[in-house]
């Protein structure tokens, strides 16, 4: 038997009185793809910032082809062969591929730096494992995907052997999550061996051959990935059985939200081109696409964020088109923002804060100018328990929240004025899955009470759970609706890559 | 090394932070006056005797103290909102200038509470235009508004210049350049008897009082905090960012405004183009010592009132010149901006 490239041995790290891994052991063979699974929390990126140094661990070893590391040295990581690809990239936007690449390979002090000699290195790379890139390229004009590619150089250009990749699909599209694991496939045939962290159930099913689930801090299952289902490892991760709610048929009733030709224009660039839609009572309509193609558009109009240049967008048939964002509310749409940190709540300032700050007006919640902060805080209150966010009083700081108890606080303050419209823009991005069926609960509960839900997501999975018709948006264009029923992976694909009619076929 | 976010700033640490940053600002000039061949224990003795040795030093330290308070008002008020208004002292001077121009005669006959108010509003006005111009053009057209409030200060102060040497020139005094004096009957009444501290301090602390409670109980303050903490979402959640900024550009001009009414119709009672030894940069200074806190505010200003008032004492007992004071107050500013970053950030190895 191969002996493994990779072993760690009993680690735990404390952090205070909390414990983030527990005497985690595992190992990597060569020319394996390990898939790390676990929810957020479960102690995954710690375990990863250990054996790479950037922590020390409390307890354990790292032994890296049979000789242990020493801890906390990323330089010793990196001379035994260790690669790291970061979540958050650690790039800088304003230097080329080149240069970034050879930041930290080279003393600072070498006047001649061998750049041909590196050049023609990473062509090499970019040949053997498939990583099609411009060295010459500026950092910040390249997309998120061809960043993480140039990452992956960067740790194979310091003849990394055993690459880690922390969340590689977090800020990528489908299309281009599904490129990267055909490219780590690839250089696993050339003999590096692979750890990924997820938290996504069928990447870790169609990437890696083994999985290690970990769950608060300890490992508590390994699984040949060819021998396991997605519902054991859900299950395995959370702990309980957690299975996504889906929509049951009913009845719609007549249209809430009407867009006819909408069209925006911003910056010069059309980011919507005429588009028709229309929301019906105790509906949720699903829009799909690959991201950047005109989703955040169309979340920013129907926020009150941008006006359109032409068309018509009616709320119960009163135009809505040229309101602000306090209009909508005040009208009763509500809005759950696709960037939750960013738009969706001051993260300084405290929950109570948070709850209120879209109906601060209202006289619920101030008085003559002066905000009536024991209702406001009753009613933060309220919405902790009625939406279960969990590690929350009305005094926490917003920023200490969880991705997904944040997100529960944001959809809760929409959800609890009974809206008569939702826009939910990729309500789910980065959650883990107890979060995500608590989310998609959440909205198919809104939608038997009657509220139409207009549902942004690039997860098809998700958009073809919880929606009652999916229309697909391509290049700032969206095609003809189709009955969730009708929407098979194939469809939605061929919609997705701007194939209008395809529905007609099926 | 590297820093770590806390998960709360403490109320501590927001504490101790200036008292640090003071601390490490006296040892760091301790240097320099021992340079110039004075026991740092001495002019440090000599200071604080010069601004609280005596009855009359008290007030002194009070009476510079007052303006203090309302430019570093200005200044934390701006600055919470991510209003980068360097330009207190150009709207201090308005303020002064309106003062002693509307107050030398224009106002005879109106009864005397009234006319003080009127002038009291016309400064805040003045100071508020002085600033909503710089945010306007920030709104609209992006321009940085560090650049033009500084920029402003220089030109209001040269008309200042042109005023006090020109229609507003003071007929009575023999050729100097101060304006028209305000009219002895609307100078604001003496706190202490025999002093130079006048009801301008407790106009300052009512400023403060409002101010905080404008900060933490009205709805304006309440936007006004998501705005500057994070534009984006308090914008997506309906606070309309550009007149929140307009009113905040608003109320800080004003109260640099009233810094300068305060100051004529207290302890000057005219204007000159060297009325103000720098009160709205010092005001500066004064809202990062505090935190950008009302409360703080107060005591920021009497430290820096301590610094300049003692440091004149000092200069007179030790021959130390009185630019330490600056120097002082430069770096402090400094230590307290390191210090803030500490009270956020914890450092790792």
């Amino acid at each position: 038997m191969t002996r493994p490239v990779l072993e760690l041995n009993r680690i735990t790290k404390r952090f205070g009185g909390l414990v983030a891994n527990d005497a985690v052991t595992l190992h990597l063979m060569p020319g394996e793809i390990l898939a790390l699974l676990g929810e957020n929390g479960a102690g995954k990126t710690t375990l990863m910032n250990i054996l790479f140094g950037h922590y020390t661990a409390d307890e354990g070893e790292v032994l890296v082809e049979g000789t242990p590391l020493p801890p906390g040295k990323p330089r010793a990581a990196i001379a035994a062969g260790v690669g790291m690809v970061h979540q958050h990239f650690t790039l800088a936007g304003n230097l080329t591929v080149l240069e970034n690449i050879l930041i930290g390979s080279e003393p600072l002090w070498r006047l001649d730096s061998h750049r041909a000699e590196a050049r023609a290195r990473i062509a090499n790379i970019a040949e053997t494992f498939g990583l099609p890139v411009n060295p010459d390229a500026r950092v910040a004009d390249l997309s998120v995907g061809e960043r993480q590619r140039v990452e992956i150089i960067k740790a194979l250009y310091r003849k990394a052997r055993i690459l880690i990749l922390d969340e590689p699909t977090a800020v990528l599209a489908r299309p281009e999550a599904e490129q990267l694991f055909r490219t780590l496939r690839g250089m696993t045939e050339g003999g590096l061996s692979i750890i990924f962290i997820s938290h996504k159930l069928h990447e870790v099913m169609s990437a890696s051959d083994r999985v290690v689930v970990l769950r608060g801090g300890k490992v508590v299952a390994e699984r040949k990935t060819s021998a396991t289902t997605p519902s054991e490892l859900a299950e395995l991760m959370v702990g309980r059985q957690v299975t996504r709610p889906r929509r049951a048929a009913h009845t719609t009733g007549k249209p809430v939200i009407v867009a006819q030709g909408l069209t925006v224009d911003e910056a010069g660039k059309r980011g919507l081109d005429a588009v028709d839609f229309q929301v019906c009572e105790g509906e949720i309509l699903g829009i799909v696409g690959v991201s950047g193609n005109g989703q955040a558009v169309l979340g920013r109009v129907l926020s009150g964020l941008a006006r359109p240049s032409s068309g018509r967008l009616t709320f119960q048939d009163s135009d809505i088109s040229r309101l602000t964002p306090r209009d909508l509310i005040r009208l009763g749409l509500g809005r759950v923002p696709e960037d939750r940190h960013a738009e969706g709540a001051v993260g300084e300032l405290a929950v109570w804060e948070n709850a209120v700050l879209e109906r601060l007006k209202d006289p619920a919640f101030s008085r003559r100018g002066f905000v009536r902060r024991a209702a406001a805080r009753a009613h933060a209150a309220e919405l902790i328990a009625r939406f279960d966010i969990r590690g929350a009083t009305p005094e926490t700081r917003t920023r200490l929240l969880s991705g997904g108890n944040m997100q529960k606080l944001i959809l809760g303050r929409n959800l609890a004025a009974a809206p008569r419209f939702l826009l939910a823009n990729q309500p789910t991005r980065g959650l883990d899955e107890g979060a995500i069926a608590a989310v998609h609960a959440e909205l198919l509960a809104a939608r038997e009470a009657g509220a139409a839900i207009l549902l942004i997501s690039e997860d098809l999975e998700e958009a073809s759970a919880l929606s009652d018709r999916i229309q697909a948006i391509v290049k700032g264009r969206l095609s003809q609706p189709i009955a969730s029923e009708a929407a098979d992976a194939r469809t939605l694909g061929l919609m997705m890559a701007g194939v209008w009619g395809a529905q007609d076929a099926v | 090394m590297r820093f770590e976010r806390r998960a709360d700033v403490s109320l501590t640490a927001l504490l101790v932070a200036p008292v640090a940053a003071i601390l490490v600002a006296l040892v760091l000039c301790a240097g320099l006056i021992a340079a110039a061949g004075v026991s740092p224990l001495t002019a440090y003795a000599e200071m604080l005797h010069g601004a609280y040795g005596s009855r009359l030093a008290v007030t002194e330290t009070l009476t510079r103290a007052s303006p203090l308070i309302l430019t570093g008002l200005a200044a934390a008020v701006a600055f919470r909102a991510r209003l980068w208004n360097i330009g207190g002292e150009g709207q201090f001077y308005i303020g002064a200038l309106i003062t002693a121009g509307l107050g030398h005669s224009l106002l005879a006959g109106l009864p005397v509470p009234i006319a003080v108010a009127v002038l009291m509003l016309a400064s805040m006005a003045g100071g508020a235009m002085l600033l909503m111009g710089p945010a306007l053009l920030r709104l609209r057209f992006g321009v940085d508004e560090v650049v033009t409030t500084l920029l402003l200060n220089f030109i209001v102060i040269l008309f200042v210049g042109l005023m006090v040497e020109g229609p507003l020139k003071d007929p009575m005094a023999f050729g100097w350049p101060q304006s028209v004096p305000v009219a002895s009957d609307l100078r604001l009444p003496d706190l202490v008897a025999r002093s130079r501290l006048h009801v301008g301090l407790l106009v300052a602390l009512l400023a403060v009082a409002v101010v905080w409670v404008v900060q933490m109980r009205t709805v304006f303050g309440a936007e006004t905090r998501a705005a500057g903490l994070n534009p984006r979402a308090a914008a997506f959640a309906g606070v309309p960012l550009g007149r929140t900024l307009m009113l905040v550009a608003a109320l800080s001009g004003g109260l640099a405004g009233l810094a300068g009414a305060i100051e004529v119709l207290g302890p000057t009672g005219y204007v000159t183009t060297t009325m103000s030894p720098g009160f709205g940069y010092a005001g500066i200074v004064v809202a990062m010592l505090a935190a950008l806190h009302p409360a703080g505010v107060v005591a920021a200003a009497v430290f820096v009132a301590t610094v300049f008032v003692g440091a004149d004492a000092m200069s007179r007992a030790t021959g130390v010149p009185s630019f330490i004071a600056d120097v002082l107050m430069s770096v402090s500013l400094l230590a307290m901006l390191t210090a803030l970053l500490f009270t956020t950030y914890r450092v790792r190895r």
